[in-house]
């Protein structure tokens, strides 16, 4: 193992972690956003916004997210959409990962006991004030845990956008590979790097749930 | 209008699917009377409870309460209003409590009265205060549910429902998921309820509680109301074959 080359590139290494953990929170943002209405829409009293809602889980869950990436980035030009890569990668990904949050977000409401809202309904208070005040507090403890597994897939799926030349860990370990021919100094060097993000953003998570647990 | 009934359902029919639950039920119940309702399981008291206050709409008839129709038929939104305000009237137990779990005994209390009657923190803690001194629980005031016992989980529900001032109160086998020993504590209050002349619906298993507290009884078998009356009468001469079974195997069960 040549730990002479890893001290050399490591500082490019942090640099392109610190792009991962941009990534990774930036699609967290925009999954939570679309779990968010996605599962909005899939409880709606209205049809049409159920159809939409599963129409967006089935497509963005039947489909490779990197392929997601390629028609976002690739193809978007040709109907008018010109993003950057960074951009481009990043949508692409956080749209597909609220798919995935569409299903945690809603199966963690649907998880609290029906005699909540019919407790809450009786007293005379609206859908809405239900969903506020009694169901979405308690479905909020219960979606922590599921939601982690989502961004633990999420900071690992961020790989995706290396073949769209986003400069991030995986693409930089193929690029210094390309140049010094040690593939396996450079795969370990950028997996380690993951692992560091992803046991602190596990931790994180495990936080959260303790504390969402105690009150 | 003295002969109007408070509550008068009128013709009531509930249909799951193609099963029928509750078929042409007719019930008046005047201001400060308390009706039991007894029967087999399954046939149809929790939905004709249910249906008082709209969480299982009737498929056909009418329920009025106070001269006011509860099942209007209006549009989404103004039915919507319509259910939220005459909910506010109508106070119901659950056999499970369902009492708030993310709350303290305090926020389940002050949780609805708060929302929908504007009233200040000081007002809202004031109105815990008293319902929970009534109910007996006032050092439980900052306690969780599941700090609590079933009889005291209960007593908290009733305290709850209390605190929006409602005109009449349902309750659906209230004791039933006790363990025996903690079943009196609830009917204490309930019978402090019945003292205080609050209408009542009580949908029970116990028959002893029915006879002490209830002015009418009715028997409920496959969605019809097959006999009521005085408790004295539907306890010691019902006049129905069917109530002579059910009374008949139920106390011998109970022994
Ligand atoms: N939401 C529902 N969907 C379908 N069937 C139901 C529903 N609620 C109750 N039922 C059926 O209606 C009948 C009466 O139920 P219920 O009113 O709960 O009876 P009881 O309270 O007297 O035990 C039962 O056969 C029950 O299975
Ligand atoms: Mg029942």
């Amino acid at each position: 193992m040549d730990i002479d080359l890893i001290l050399r590139v490591y500082p490019f290494f942090i640099e392109a972690a610190w792009v991962t953990i941009q990534l990774s929170v930036l699609t967290t943002i925009l999954g939570l956003a679309c779990g968010a209405l996605g599962a909005a829409a899939r409880m709606s009293r209205l049809a049409v916004f159920r159809w939409i809602g599963a129409a967006y889980v089935s497509v963005f869950r039947g489909t490779p997210a990197l392929i997601q990436v390629f028609i976002l980035y690739f193809g978007g030009p040709q109907i008018g959409i010109q993003l950057d890569s960074f951009a481009a990668g990043t949508i692409a990904l956080g749209v597909n990962i609220g798919a995935y949050m569409t299903e945690t977000i809603r199966g963690a409401i649907v998880s609290v006991d029906k005699g909540q809202t019919e407790a809450s309904r009786t007293l005379g208070m609206s859908r809405w004030k239900t969903m506020r005040y009694v169901i979405l507090p308690q479905a909020m403890r219960m979606m922590i845990r599921p939601l982690g597994v989502n961004i633990n897939a999420l900071i690992k799926g961020t790989a995706l956008v290396a073949p769209i030349s986003v400069v991030e860990l995986t693409y930089t370990a193929q690029r210094f590979i390309g140049s010094t021919y040690k593939p396996f100094e450079m795969f370990l060097l950028a997996g380690l790097l993951y692992m560091v993000i992803i046991y602190v953003a596990g931790q994180g998570i495990a936080w959260l749930d303790r504390r969402a647990r105690i009150t | 209008m003295p002969d109007t009934p408070f509550i008068d359902i009128r013709h009531a029919a509930k249909s799951f699917g193609s099963l029928e639950v509750l078929k042409d039920i007719n019930l008046q119940v005047q201001k400060g009377q308390i009706v039991a309702i007894i029967g087999p399981s399954g046939s149809g008291k929790s939905t004709l409870l249910r249906a008082i206050n709209e969480l299982d709409p009737l498929t056909s008839g009418e329920v009025w309460l106070e001269g006011v129709q509860v099942n209007k038929k209006l549009s989404h939104s103004q039915y919507e209003k319509h259910v939220n305000q005459v909910r506010q009237d109508i106070g119901m137990v659950f056999q499970h409590f369902n009492l708030f779990p993310h709350l303290t005994v305090r926020g389940n209390i002050t949780l609805a009265p708060k929302l929908l009657k504007g009233i200040s923190t000081e007002e809202a803690n004031r109105l815990a205060e008293e319902q929970l001194a009534k109910v007996g629980l006032s050092e439980k005031i900052d306690a969780y549910p599941s700090q609590l016992s079933g009889g005291q989980k209960q007593r908290v529900a009733i305290a709850r429902a209390l605190a929006m001032k409602p005109k009449v109160m349902l309750f659906d086998e209230a004791t039933s998921a006790l363990d025996p020993e903690l079943v009196e504590e609830v009917n204490l209050v309930m019978k402090q309820l019945a003292q205080e002349h609050m209408t009542m619906i009580i949908v029970t298993h116990e028959m002893g509680f029915a006879q002490d507290v209830c002015d009418r009884v009715l028997f409920m078998d496959q969605g019809v109301v097959v006999e009521e009356g005085p408790p004295d009468v539907i306890f010691r001469n019902p006049e129905n074959e069917r109530t002579r079974n059910f009374l008949r195997k139920h106390l011998a069960a109970q022994k």
